[in-house]
């Protein structure tokens, strides 16, 4: 299947199909550990049993999601040595101390509390349960921090210095750490996790309403996912515009890509739209554009001058169309995401948030939304910084390990298949975990609570919703 | 006297290596043995008595690995491509096992295709760990920084046995872990097993300790050389202990002693293997100086492993102890 590539191509292949496989998990795991905090603080403080019906639900529907992050991001620890030798030994000095860091305060943490959060209700009493919800959504928050710094330091370098091996010294920890991009990748990614979770939540809630199989708990977790998407993705937005301007001052060539902008523009860049980025001819096919609007959104000005692909050297350019439109799926997404937050408060402020079907028809559809944006974010953001692994200091091309490349075809077609076999059985489980959901509470079980306590045992749950 | 980082970023690393063996080693133990535990419930009961510590357990192969990256780069960028082959197989076995641990309980008609996932998850795992040690302790080649081998060297019949032993190894420490988590019928096959498994694991620490001199020359000074040889008079004696400790707890009752003597079986064969490729890192091509990384990056990370390594400890033996004692069927934490 792969006879016509090298190994750094099959390198790459894989590296780029094993991090989008594995990002999958925690965008939504991030946001699912501090829901389930959430609901668990609200269950205490209120006592009433509907929320921790959806904290038991939700927190079946973690527990698997976890574990597949789990499995996928240990390969995502051994990658890195396995395919990319020269980048572990040049970068290894500044990178392995913060993800060390990573394992040591993030991952220790969620697995350590994972187990009594799942299992250990009954055996420790809600005042230490609610802790260990806690430091699971602390610990997914941590981690995010952490690899967020190593990806930000591989596109901003900073606070380092060479020695005579060729290795990447570490002469700063504070600039390293907070390297120039790493606030608003940190805050748009954790933001994301957030959206993501919301929409998940949202089309399951406005699923069963469609359904009317638990008007209480479906309007619950509705609503709430609602004030998230309605507060959250303007914020979204406004992060996204500053990352951007971000990136403008320390990578403009990705900024190009994203922009189209072959020629450079000395009175007003226009906004193009859509269109198609012709790479060979240098120019953009069919492009719908704006006038000047380029300019004013990146440099706030109609006549200011932007740059264009002209000033970047050939072999130094990145692959426009992938992240010209990569970009534009994220930010279309971001956009209907808002579209759908406003929608809601209109309904809320109708008192029509749990019965206007074509809004509940709109958010199951964008249900997967928040996946798709994240994986099209990331990939404009790597994909934007080629041909560099770290931006302006080492060459893609002279990261890879020297491993032959019927090694790494083999281990990508066994990557390719596990994963679609594994991950998509996993996803068939959510989804049916998240179509379960047959009653309402009955209000013998309202005022009894310790019956709904604590887990359905396993069998039985399949049961109730094998087909 | 200078504070010699690397020499004590080694010792963290040496620590962290050998909590996965044991803690990861049983909870794969119970994986493999599972063929031979066909009752569903003996299963359910099995899974369930690792299901609340297994991630914390295989969290200490990341500290392998990412401190690895961290501190001793170059033996990161050595070892790993050396090893290119085993690895993968492992974290796909891995795969299987770990998530085996959550699909299992979602399904009814595919339970017997997660139960095939997890036994053969961990047996992939165990066996191609083992692998890895034997290929690590035969030695890899090194020239200009990077390793200078072909993507099969790892393949031996030395690899392929301390990959079995590995195997057998494990299996003392599950069926252990299950003498001491479990009660009835399964606990009385467990103790039947772990009285074989006592044996045939040190049966295979003796095929491994009289094989590994003859591979380099630097271990056969180690082994019969002053003043380690020492070891080599001490540590058989100490094998026979724990082996007596564990076949007299499984006959006594003592339903703890034979998992915390296998430990100690571990723990002994961990020190032999040790002892033997000091100071090199990469056998017998980089030592632990050559690999390390800079003091700026080893000092940074040590700081917080001083503090955070012991909070882990104690939060990890909180979590065991809460899920303390027996193991029943009715438990269900599914
Ligand atoms: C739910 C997810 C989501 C949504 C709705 C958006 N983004 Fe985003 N975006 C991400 C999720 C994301 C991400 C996955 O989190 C990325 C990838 C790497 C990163 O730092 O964040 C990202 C990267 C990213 C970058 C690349 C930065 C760089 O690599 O240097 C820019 C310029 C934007 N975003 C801008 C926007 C704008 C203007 C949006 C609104 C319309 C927007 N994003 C919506
Ligand atoms: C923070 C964690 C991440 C780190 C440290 C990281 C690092 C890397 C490295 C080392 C490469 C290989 C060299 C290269 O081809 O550029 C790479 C490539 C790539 N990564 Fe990331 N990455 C991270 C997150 C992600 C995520 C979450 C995604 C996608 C969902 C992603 C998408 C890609 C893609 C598509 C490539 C291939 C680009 C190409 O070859 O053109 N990365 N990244
Ligand atoms: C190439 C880069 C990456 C590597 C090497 C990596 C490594 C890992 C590892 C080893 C685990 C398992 C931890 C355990 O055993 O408990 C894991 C899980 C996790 N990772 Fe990644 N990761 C990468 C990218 C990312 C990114 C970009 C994010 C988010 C911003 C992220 C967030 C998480 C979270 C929250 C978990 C917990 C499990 C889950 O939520 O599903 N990782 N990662």
């Amino acid at each position: 299947m792969f006879e016509h590539f090298d190994a750094i191509v099959l390198a790459r292949i894989q590296f780029a199909f094993t991090v989008s496989a594995h990002i999958i998990f925690p965008a939504f795991s991030i946001g699912t550990a501090s829901y389930l905090f959430v609901l668990e603080a609200l269950y205490l403080k209120t006592k009433r049993e509907v929320y921790l019906e959806l904290f038991n639900f939700w927190k079946t529907i973690f527990a698997v999601a976890f574990g597949m992050g789990v499995v996928s991001g240990i390969v995502m620890s051994y990658q890195f040595g396995t395919n990319w030798a020269v980048f572990s030994d040049k970068a290894g000095p500044v990178i392995g101390p913060l993800m060390g860091y990573e394992v040591l305060t993030a991952f220790f943490l969620e697995a350590g509390f994972l187990g009594v959060m799942l299992f250990g209700r009954q055996r420790v009493g809600p005042g230490l349960h609610f802790f260990a919800t806690g430091m699971v959504a602390l610990g997914t928050l941590i981690s995010a921090t952490w690899i967020l710094a190593v990806n930000s330091w591989m596109q901003t370098p900073a606070g380092f210095g060479m020695n005579d091996k060729g290795q990447f010294v570490p002469v700063d920890w504070w600039a390293v750490i907070f390297n120039p991009s790493f606030p608003y990748r940190l805050v748009h990614m954790v933001l994301a996790a957030y959206l993501t979770t919301a929409f998940v939540v949202g089309a399951v809630g406005a699923w069963h309403l469609l359904k009317r199989t638990a008007p209480l708990r479906a309007s619950t977790m509705f609503s709430m996912a609602m004030w998230m998407a309605a507060v959250v993705a303007p914020i979204q937005i406004l992060v996204g515009d500053m990352h951007g301007l971000n990136t403008l001052e320390h990578q403009p060539a990705k900024v190009m890509a994203m922009e189209g902008h072959f020629d450079s523009h000395p009175d007003g860049a226009p906004l193009i739209l859509f269109g198609l980025p012709n790479q060979a001819e240098k120019r953009v096919d069919y492009a719908i554009e704006i006038p000047k609007l380029s300019s004013l959104i990146l440099k706030h000005g109609l006549n200011e001058p932007l740059a264009g692909l002209d000033t970047i050297p050939d072999d130094k350019e990145p692959p426009v169309a992938i992240v010209f439109w990569s970009f534009r799926v994220m930010v279309a997404i971001g956009f209907a995401m808002l579209g759908i937050g406003i929608w809601s408060l209109f309904c809320r402020y109708r008192g029509t948030l749990n019965f206007n079907a074509w809004l509940h028809r709109a958010a199951v559809a964008m249900g997967p939304a928040g996946f798709a944006a994240v994986l099209a974010g990331w990939v404009t953001t790597e994909v934007g910084r080629q041909p560099y692994t770290i931006y302006g200091h080492l060459l893609t091309a002279e990261s890879h390990s020297p491993i032959a490349a019927p090694a790494v075809a083999t281990s990508l077609i066994a990557f390719i298949i596990v994963y679609f076999f594994v991950f998509g059985t996993g996803t068939f489980y959510l989804l049916r975990l998240m179509a379960r959901l047959p009653r309402d509470p009955t209000p013998e079980l309202q005022e009894d609570p310790i019956r709904t306590q604590g887990i359905t045992p396993g069998p039985a749950q399949g049961d109730s919703h094998a087909h | 006297m200078p504070i010699d980082l690397a020499f004590i970023w080694a010792a963290i690393i040496a620590f962290g290596v050998l909590a996965y063996v044991v803690m990861d080693g049983f909870d794969l133990g119970v994986g493999i043995l599972f063929p031979l535990f066909p009752d569903k419930k003996d299963r359910d009961v099995m899974m369930n008595s690792v299901a609340p510590v297994w991630d914390g357990n295989e969290t200490w192969l990341v500290l392998g690995g990412g401190g690895l990256l961290a501190v001793f780069p170059l033996a990161y960028a050595t070892i790993l491509p050396a090893l290119y082959m085993p690895l993968i197989a492992m974290l796909l076995g891995l795969i299987f096992r770990g998530v085996a641990f959550e699909y299992r309980w979602r399904t009814k008609r595919w339970e017997r295709v997660w139960d095939v996932a997890f036994a053969g998850g961990s047996i992939v795992a165990g066996f191609c760990q083992g692998i890895a040690l034997g290929a690590l302790v035969q030695g890899i080649p090194v020239v200009d920084r990077a390793y200078a081998g072909g993507w099969w060297d790892w393949l031996t019949p030395f690899s392929i046995a301390t990959g079995l032993a590995l195997l057998i190894g494990y299996t003392l420490l599950g069926s252990t872990w299950l003498v001491m988590k479990t009660e009835g019928e399964l606990a009385r096959r467990a103790r039947h097993l772990a009285q074989r498994l006592a044996f045939l694991t040190v049966i295979a620490m003796g095929v491994f300790s009289l094989w590994t001199p003859w591979l380099r020359p630097l271990y056969l000074d180690r082994w019969f050389g002053f003043p380690t040889a020492m070891f080599s008079v001490i540590v058989p004696l100490l094998v026979l202990g724990s082996l007596y400790l564990i076949v007299k707890g499984l006959k006594s009752g003592k339903d703890v002693q034979p998992f915390l003597a296998s430990l100690g079986l571990f723990i002994l064969g961990y020190a032999g293997i040790g002892i033997s490729f000091y100071p090199y890192i990469v056998p017998t091509s980089l030592t632990i100086w050559d690999a390390a990384a800079p003091p700026e990056s080893l000092s940074f990370l040590l700081v917080g492993a001083l503090v955070l390594v012991p909070i882990i400890l104690a939060y990890t033996g909180y979590a065991y102890w809460v899920f303390r004692g027996k193991v029943r069927h009715e438990d269900g934490y599914h």
